[in-house]
């Protein structure tokens, strides 16, 4: 039994099947379309973007994302210890603030002076 | 009077790119924005998704509107913020309220890309009393992302357009419950892509053709009534339902904000809400171009940069005394077609025709006509409104057009 998918790399949104069998996939309209059915069939995975307070500056929020995708089943218990992490000012846009959450680097999508 | 020769109003991600675009094409520039830093909305579009198109990587809006920001700051482009544009003639005299004061600036040309604005619950005329937990989604995605808070713990959220659907796994991972997305239409608003990375994946279910028929509560709201509706959009009795929640968010599309438009005599379309421009996004009125948002509602940012680079080119050689106008032909939206920009297009000038289909199909032939002749005609797997379509016409294309242009959709059996 096929399973059908929609991509989500892009915009574009292709209609996926992938045999679970033989990996085979169908409906792409690019190689990413397959790599991504591939992934989504054996553990679904997503970048998890979220912001979090900074500490030691009054009403200042930074946004953060991880740098690569991680296990979707992960993503709650991702949020609870990105809501954990003590991030101070100044933090410079692709900043590091946490080398490991579940397999990626966690960076500032922007800057607090 | 302090002299520009292209003004720029609206420092988002349009407006950085007409500046940028202004001043390679030999412009003196000039950015405002009403906002203290450059980058507009999506300063609080924290998710990603923003630039496969024009940078060739996935970025977040932040560092998207980064990016663009640097672009105009690298060429010295002065940036005026906190500075808010209150009036705007057909002569192009900005007059502005600014942290120094009340002051005029006249332009050579004006680049309007002020973006646009979120429908509210006025515009919707939904019944109920006036509780505490009614907010656009856009508003909640300030309040969450912006300054931290969290403006409910049990959602629901009206409208599936790409706002709502981010919003719906934005207040999910914040640790609130979102009931339900609820959608008018008997399909989807948003992008496919963000039904699955958004509702599916986290469970939320999509009510189609399901709309909030009253909002209950009195200090806060303490839930609403969905109802199905019929093919009039007319709520069904029988399909009545009562939602425990304590947050409606709203994402029931977005307005141009033209007001200033206006104000400066700028004829709009009553489609798109935006103006009436040319293939240079040239309006009506000589000398101001409208790119992005304010003139017409984008599901790529990625094309409102390309848009708004063309407004600053096409101001830069009108302010530079480079163009002149010409007589152009009308572009028109033909079967199936709901609208086209731009609504005019000059015989030997290249364009970029934007336009969606009226309802959702299965496989399409778009076609652009001048008259009987068929200029272009492309075929896709499907037509979706959510998804705008832009189709390219190349110089020697329109070089020899005499009859107006008109794109239609053609289903494919």
């Amino acid at each position: 039994m096929k399973r059908q998918l929609s991509c989500i790399v892009c915009p574009k949104g292709c209609a996926l099947e992938i045999d679970p069998d033989s990996l085979a996939v169908t409906g792409n309209a690019c190689p990413r379309g397959e790599d991504y059915a591939r992934q989504e069939a054996a553990c679904p995975m997503r970048v998890l973007t979220t912001a979090l307070r900074v500490r030691n500056r009054e009403n200042a929020m930074v946004s953060v994302k991880t740098a690569s995708p991680i296990p979707r089943e992960k993503l709650t218990q991702a949020m609870a210890v990105l809501k954990a992490l003590p991030v101070e000012a100044p933090i410079a846009p692709g900043q590091v603030l946490l080398e490991d959450l579940y397999g990626a680097r966690v960076v500032a999508t922007c800057g607090v002076l | 009077m302090e002299k520009h020769d292209v003004v720029v109003i609206g420092a988002g991600p349009a407006g950085l790119a007409a500046a940028a675009a202004a001043h390679d094409a030999g412009a003196k520039a000039l950015l405002l924005d009403r906002e203290s830093a450059p980058g507009g909305i999506l300063r609080q579009c924290i998710h990603p998704g923003f630039g496969l198109h024009t940078l060739g990587q996935e970025l977040t809006g932040p560092e998207y509107g980064a990016h663009y920001a640097r672009e105009a700051e690298n060429r010295g482009i002065p940036f005026y913020r906190d500075t808010t544009v209150i009036d705007l003639s057909p002569e192009r005299l900005v007059t502005v309220q600014s942290p120094e004061g009340l002051r005029q600036i006249q332009a050579g040309a004006v680049v309007l890309a002020m973006g646009c604005r979120e429908r509210s619950r006025g515009a919707l005329g939904i019944p109920g009393s006036r509780p505490a937990g009614v907010y656009t989604a856009g508003t909640a995605q300030k309040l969450i992302n912006r300054m931290g808070c969290l403006p409910g713990k049990r959602a629901v959220i009206l409208g599936s357009g790409d706002i709502g659907l981010i919003m719906a796994r934005r207040m999910t991972l914040e640790g609130a419950k979102v009931e339900a997305v609820c959608e008018i239409m008997p399909y989807p608003g948003g992008l496919t892509r963000n039904i699955v990375q958004c509702l599916e994946d986290f469970g939320i279910p999509l009510y189609l053709s399901t709309t909030v028929e009253e909002i209950h509560g009195k200090e806060r709201v303490e839930g609403v009534t969905l109802a199905g509706v019929d093919g009039q959009r007319r709520p069904i009795a029988a399909t009545r339902r009562y939602v425990e929640c304590d947050t409606l968010l709203l994402s029931v599309g977005l307005i141009p904000e033209n007001e200033l438009s206006r104000q400066a005599g700028v004829p709009l379309d009553s489609i798109t809400g935006g103006p009436l421009v040319d293939e240079a996004c040239q309006t009506r009125v000589p000398g101001i171009f409208a790119c992005g948002n304010v003139l017409q509602v984008h599901d790529l940012v990625d094309y409102v940069t390309q848009e708004g680079e063309r407004a600053g080119r096409a101001a830069a050689a009108f302010a530079l005394g480079k163009i002149r106008r010409k007589q152009t032909l009308p572009v028109e939206p033909g079967a199936g077609i709901r609208y086209v920009v731009p609504q005019s297009l000059t015989p030997g000038e290249e364009g970029v025709l934007s336009f969606r289909p009226s309802k959702p199909c299965g496989a399409v032939v778009y076609r652009v006509r001048a008259g009987e002749q068929v200029l272009r005609q492309v075929r896709r797997p499907r037509a979706v409104p959510g998804e705008m379509e832009r189709i390219p016409l190349s110089r020697e294309l329109t070089a020899h057009i005499r009859e107006p242009i008109r794109v239609e959709m053609e289903v494919v059996v």
